[in-house]
């Protein structure tokens, strides 16, 4: 996945020369070290100071640049305070990617593993949120998010290889696109969670309607009411906290619009914790086979 | 008097003697845990400051795997938290948990988390966060004033660490508040993630900075527990916060890793693994 983002970036180098990369000494697992080798002059690594380098990439945007800065999800929220000061309250153009998001940084335990960061730049005004999963989609949504005026948190997780998505043009900023139809529940997801959920579907025998939502905010509202109206019920499956993230936006979003039950499945209010990232998954019933479990019991319990 | 002396002069050698073999099994866990492990470990990281680890577990610090939250124990912080296998094969050592624990490290439910986490016995602080430790020692040196006790807080950072904004912040703090029972070691392997330090961001000259925030500062080889030992003393002369460059090697004692960032964090081959053993019986 951050081969994809690092390469993206790297051939958007190429044509925008407004574009200035920076990181927080992690070029190198974040990916961004690919647009230091062809951008040399316009790629800054300041050292472990993620205050600093928001700072710095204020600067760079309110003087015409495009900054982009990537590093581990949660130490970029070590600055969560200058983004929410300076970056989003001034509406500045910068563009900041949190990798290894997640559970992804599995093995290194609950300081690395990131449930918060959706929450946390969710709530801040002017702040786009993506979280794409396909690996075409990641490499569009470098593209869009660049593209764009305004600042822009994109989390990724580890996974290089999933491919779910379909067609010429994968992502648009605010489009969620339904992968799977069905009729006796709408499950919206995002990141790499789409994939478990779509393998979770294949293998139901009840209808499931599977609706990819990369961009949390602005949320694709029509998108999504028109789904929850088709099934009247409505979970929603994301690697993150299950207070704060997507499946808040949703439920947020259907109490005022379409009120229907909507189930939010993910990590439920605990801190991550080392051990293989599978196992982690299954521990938060956040692998196919679990999640096909809960979709089940949902879709009974409204029958019964 | 001149006997007496010389007896302690003898019993010292034979303490650091002694001290050096554990440190040489300490050493070894930190291999051991790499083959225990399909995940990756800080393994450079770690061996360049188990020397220092040791010494203070074994030699200064006043504490007991026994009563692990003994409120007038001496603090250890691991503020540079991805070395945690060095902190945990010391703890092991000393006695805080069985070493064959040590192979658990970073599997689902193990009590040895990828960084220090207080479900640990004989953990005193979370981490893996960097810049966050000296911050940390200073409330607990401010409490153990409070309370008038001669409990003391050491604080391992990593070189790179001094990057983060927090360190100078809690440098000045300290040092305003003249907490003479803190001190500080800085990890100086001349590395940190990306690449040497000096090309990241340049930490020259770091003993002058700190020494500038007010800290009596002294630079050592921090691969030497008779030097490590003599600055640990020298400390506690210190009116205020005092603190210890210790200049060392990352990867130290693995010839294919020392003196280079190969070893930041990797998984050792099985040949890796026997090359890195065989070196370390026969190092003297
Ligand atoms: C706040 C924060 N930012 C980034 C990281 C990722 N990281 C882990 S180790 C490391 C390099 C540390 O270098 P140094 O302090 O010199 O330690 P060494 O490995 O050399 O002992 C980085 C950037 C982190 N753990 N915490
Ligand atoms: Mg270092």
């Amino acid at each position: 996945m951050r081969a994809i983002f690092g390469e993206a970036l790297s051939s958007l180098g190429e044509a925008n020369y407004n574009l200035m990369v920076l990181t927080a000494d992690v070029a190198k697992p974040t990916g961004v070290y690919k647009f230091a080798e062809a951008h040399p002059s316009r790629f800054f690594n300041v050292g472990i100071s993620e205050q600093d380098m928001i700072g710095i990439a204020s600067g760079l945007a309110l003087s015409g640049s495009v900054p982009v800065v990537a590093v581990f999800a949660p130490f970029l929220m070590r600055a969560w305070e200058q983004v929410r000061s300076t970056v989003a309250r001034a509406n500045l153009n910068v563009k900041m990617v949190g990798t290894h998001a997640g559970l992804s940084a599995s093995d290194e335990g609950g300081s690395h593993q990131s449930l918060e960061d959706v929450a946390l730049m969710r709530v801040l005004p002017n702040m786009t949120v993506v979280v794409p999963g396909d690996r075409q989609e990641i490499a569009e949504a470098t593209r869009a998010i660049v593209a764009m005026r305004g600042p822009v948190y994109m989390r990724l997780g580890r996974d290089e290889s999933l491919s779910f998505l379909e067609g010429e043009q994968v992502f648009r900023i605010g489009r969620a696109v339904t992968v799977a139809d069905g009729s006796d529940i709408t499950v919206f997801s995002n990141g790499s969670m789409t994939a478990e959920v779509l393998a979770a579907a294949e293998s139901l025998d009840i209808g499931v309607k599977v609706v990819h939502v990369p961009t949390v905010k602005p949320l694709d509202s029509g998108a999504i009411v028109s789904a929850a109206r088709e099934t009247g019920l409505v979970a929603c499956v994301e690697e993150h906290s299950v207070i704060g993230g997507l499946g808040s936006a949703v439920a947020e979003l259907l109490s005022g619009e379409y009120p229907v039950p909507v189930k939010r499945i993910g990590v439920n209010d605990t801190y991550g914790e080392s051990g293989p990232q599978r196992e982690l998954l299954r521990k938060h019933g956040l692998v196919a086979e679990s999640i096909g479990e809960t979709l089940k019991r949902i879709v009974r319990g409204k029958a019964a | 008097m001149k006997a007496v002396l010389e007896v302690m002069d003898q019993r010292h050698l034979i303490e650091l003697q002694v001290l050096r073999e554990r440190i040489k099994s300490i050493r070894k866990s930190v291999l051991d845990m790499t083959a225990s492990t399909s995940a990756g470990l800080h393994v450079g990281a770690s061996l360049s400051c188990v020397d220092v680890i040791a010494t203070l577990y074994f030699m200064k610090m006043r504490h007991s795997p026994y009563r692990p939250d003994w409120a007038d124990r001496d603090r250890f912080i691991l503020s540079k938290g991805h070395a945690a296998p060095a902190l945990y094969a010391v703890l092991a050592e000393a006695g805080y948990f069985p070493k064959e624990e040590l192979k658990t490290i970073k599997d689902l439910n193990s009590r040895l988390q990828g960084h220090p986490d207080l479900r640990t016995p004989g953990v005193d602080a979370p981490s893996g966060s960097l810049g966050q430790g000296i911050s940390i020692g200073i409330g607990m040196a401010l409490a153990a004033k409070r309370r008038g006790s001669r409990s003391r807080v050491y604080v391992l950072v990593g070189d790179g660490e001094c990057d983060e904004g927090q360190i100078w912040e809690s440098l000045m703090t300290a040092a305003h508040l003249k907490l003479n029972n803190l001190v500080l070691i800085v990890d100086r392997n001349g590395w940190q993630l990306d690449d040497r330090t000096e090309e990241i961001k340049r930490k020259a000259p770091l003993k002058g900075k700190i020494e500038s925030f007010g800290w009596e500062t002294y630079l050592i080889n921090g691969h030497d527990p008779e030097k490590i030992l003599d600055a640990l003393d020298l400390c506690e002369l210190a009116d205020g916060p005092a603190a210890i460059i210790a200049r060392t090697m990352k990867g130290k004692g693995v010839q294919f890793m020392e003196g280079t960032n190969k070893g930041h964090k990797m998984r050792f081959s099985n040949e890796q693994y026997q090359e890195a053993l065989t070196e370390l019986e026969e190092a003297s």
